[in-house]
């Protein structure tokens, strides 16, 4: 049944990919040697901020609106809670992350059971990108009319409601502008927690392309890390225009 | 038994809204109790009530202030708002308070809803004193008010009848109701088609709209309103404000008008309070004051209204419109009274014999009587314009001799 042209075709296909596999050793002999442990690594990078991406993400939009709240000028104001949480933020965003991490082994160790590996990542990569996360939520509730929350309140709307409808609805657009950012952000990080034993694609890496000179690992990562932030952008751009009115 | 469907397009011309096809008493599509309440719309067509009838409404149904007093604390240590503020604002009444930016207006509405608090003084919604509601009962007050805002203050997120939603979302009405409701709103502004449009789609007028439903949602008895003609285009105010008279006509709604242009106030409102520095400078009918200011910002407001002031830019550039020839008297006549219906100008050309040539003229009508006045050049004898002035005079008629 098979028609000759879909021979044809099949076997183009499988020379190019002959081909390109040809390039790939040609090009990254190293990368390919070890191919299954590169593919682990990015997924290990994925799983990485993925995971630590959720959870940073409900607790900076958590710290974000108490922060809104209970500023001078929010809604339930309460200078205590927020000069505790304010300083806190700064706090930990003025350490830098590989000191962070390393400082933290115990404590990730406590949590997490290890603090290797992609298990023994997720806290420190946390710890290090909720606090700059916070602020960028921060910023974008700020970015709120505050005629808006006037409305809202002329109406008899209670403070826990206009959280949900008018600050986190109405901030969606600048709520997803900011967080492809704090993502970005997350995947440099990612790559740092390589080198206080955590896994992927920073690992592969550093172990490969610097601890042993094997400069195609190095390039060959680099190419994965500009692809999947082209694509995280790209639909976080989408994600924006579809709900910007 | 629906109200008239205006169109959108009145946003950006000068019709006039209020030309619907139904009156009051039988409008059943407002779902409004004291719609149909005769007592409720004469309040404000009715103001010869005295000062304590008023006082009365306004503590039991209406809003009544007494020495309220707000201070602002900020760094450069604290700044009075508003102080020792006193008024009556009866049911049904269209009242509106005027003042330059900063003269505590926006303050003093924003405690009526408790927006804002004060720190001293009585401020009472419907013979509730605001500051002593919190939680669930201020909440309720607020339901109760409606507010507009000089931007709007929509919703960009969500469409216009979304918009509208979000005032009824805690209203204990089904999903099929609120429907409803929206839709009857949206007739009630003339934006039935503009459901689905998001506030980015419309024009300010409309918005305004839009804004004025949602305000309406849930029966409001007060309508606050801050400056909300203030960013439109003066033929979409007009288109505004003409809603909102309309608007009080047929619900009998109370409405508060903030503005700093005496335009608005001589268009819809019945009394006005004109506040300066956080003292209310100057308060009555709106025809008394603009008739007799007494201040010289009442003054000063009243004269963006009029064109009468024009006479004194021609005197003093000498003008070959105001030279006058031997004989000649140029007089301004202004109305100060709110009973005067004869044919005046010619009665006294006529029993006088005297010419009046007009140079400038400008006369409206507020509260149902002519306001303004004119300025002419009277030509006849000295002891017959004489006469003409003092029967003028007699008869409730400011009378200025402006040169002679």
């Amino acid at each position: 049944m098979t028609s000759p042209t879909s021979i044809i075709a099949a076997s183009s296909i499988a020379a190019s990919n002959i081909a390109a596999s040809n390039i790939a050793a040609q090009w990254f002999p190293n990368v390919a040697a070890r191919l299954p442990e590169f593919i682990d690594s990015i997924i290990q990078t994925f799983v990485m901020v993925l995971i630590s991406g959720v959870i940073s993400f409900v607790f900076a939009v958590a710290f974000a609106i108490v922060l809104t709240l209970t500023a001078k000028d929010g809604l339930a104001p309460n200078s205590v809670v927020f000069n505790v949480l304010d300083k806190l933020v700064n706090l930990f965003r003025s350490i830098p992350f590989i000191i962070l991490a390393a400082a933290l082994v115990p404590v990730t160790r406590a949590i997490s059971g290890t603090a290797i590996g992609t298990r023994g990542a997720i806290f420190p990569l946390v710890v290090g990108i909720t606090p700059f996360f916070t602020r960028q939520i921060q910023s974008a509730l700020a970015g709120i009319d505050a005629g808006l929350v006037e409305a809202a309140q002329a109406m008899g709307m209670s403070t826990g409601r206009i959280v949900f409808r008018v600050y986190l609805r109405e901030a969606v657009p600048s709520i997803i502008r900011v967080s492809i950012i704090a993502i970005v952000s997350l995947i440099g990080l990612t790559a740092v927690v390589g080198i206080v034993g955590g896994g992927g694609l920073g690992d592969f890496a550093i172990r490969y392309g610097y601890q042993r000179y094997m400069l195609d690992a190095t390039y060959a990562t680099v190419i994965v890390l500009v692809l999947l932030i082209g694509v995280i952008e790209f639909i976080g751009r989408q994600l924006v225009d579809i709900t910007e009115h | 038994m629906t109200i008239a469907h205006t169109s959108a397009a009145a946003d950006n011309s000068t019709v006039d809204n209020s030309t619907v096809d139904n009156s009051a008493a039988d409008n059943s599509a407002v779902d409004n109790d004291t719609a149909s309440n005769p007592t409720a719309t004469t309040a404000a067509s009715t103001p010869t009530t005295t000062d304590a009838d008023r006082a009365a409404a306004a503590a039991s149904d209406g809003i009544q202030i007494r020495g309220l007093k707000k201070i602002y604390v900020s760094d450069d240590g604290p700044k009075t708002a508003l102080h020792d503020v006193s008024l009556d604002i009866a049911p049904g009444d269209v009242y509106g308070i005027i003042g330059l930016s900063g003269a505590g207006k926006s303050t003093l509405v924003r405690c009526i809803n408790g927006l804002e608090s004060y720190d001293a003084g009585s401020l009472t919604v419907q013979g509730k004193q605001v500051r002593d509601l919190h939680g669930k009962d201020l909440r309720d007050l607020r339901r109760g008010i409606g507010m507009i805002f000089q931007s709007f203050n929509l919703m960009p997120s969500r469409t216009a009848a979304g918009n509208i939603e979000l005032a009824l979302l805690d209203s204990g009405l089904s999903a099929q109701q609120r429907r409803e409701r929206i839709a009857e709103l949206l007739r009630l502004v003339g934006l039935a088609d503009k459901a689905d449009s998001y506030p980015s789609e419309l024009s300010g007028g409309q918005k305004q709209r839009i804004a004025i439903a949602r305000a309406l949602a849930n029966n409001p008895r007060i309508l606050l309103s801050d400056e909300a003609t203030s960013a439109l285009d003066p033929a979409t105010t007009k288109s505004i404000l003409a809603l909102l008279r309309r608007l009080h006509d047929e619900l009998g709604i109370t409405i508060v008008v903030i503005t700093h242009q005496m335009s608005v106030i001589k268009e819809i409102c019945s009394r006005v309070a004109v506040i300066d520095h956080g003292t209310i400078c100057e308060e009555g009918r709106t025809f008394d004051v603009f008739a007799n200011p007494r201040t010289p910002l009442t003054q000063a407001f009243v004269a963006t209204t009029s064109s009468l002031g024009k006479v004194n830019d021609l005197l003093e550039s000498g003008s070959p419109l105001v030279e006058l020839r031997p004989g000649q008297t140029l007089l301004k006549m202004h109305y100060i009274s709110k009973d005067v219906s004869e044919a005046l100008v010619s009665h006294i050309s006529r029993t006088f014999d005297i010419d009046l040539n007009i140079i400038v003229g400008d006369i409206d009508v507020i509260d149902d009587s002519p306001l303004g006045g004119l300025v002419v050049i009277a030509d006849g004898a000295k002891d017959r314009v004489d006469a003409a002035v003092d029967y003028l005079r007699n008869r409730n008629i400011g009378i200025e001799v402006l040169a002679s």
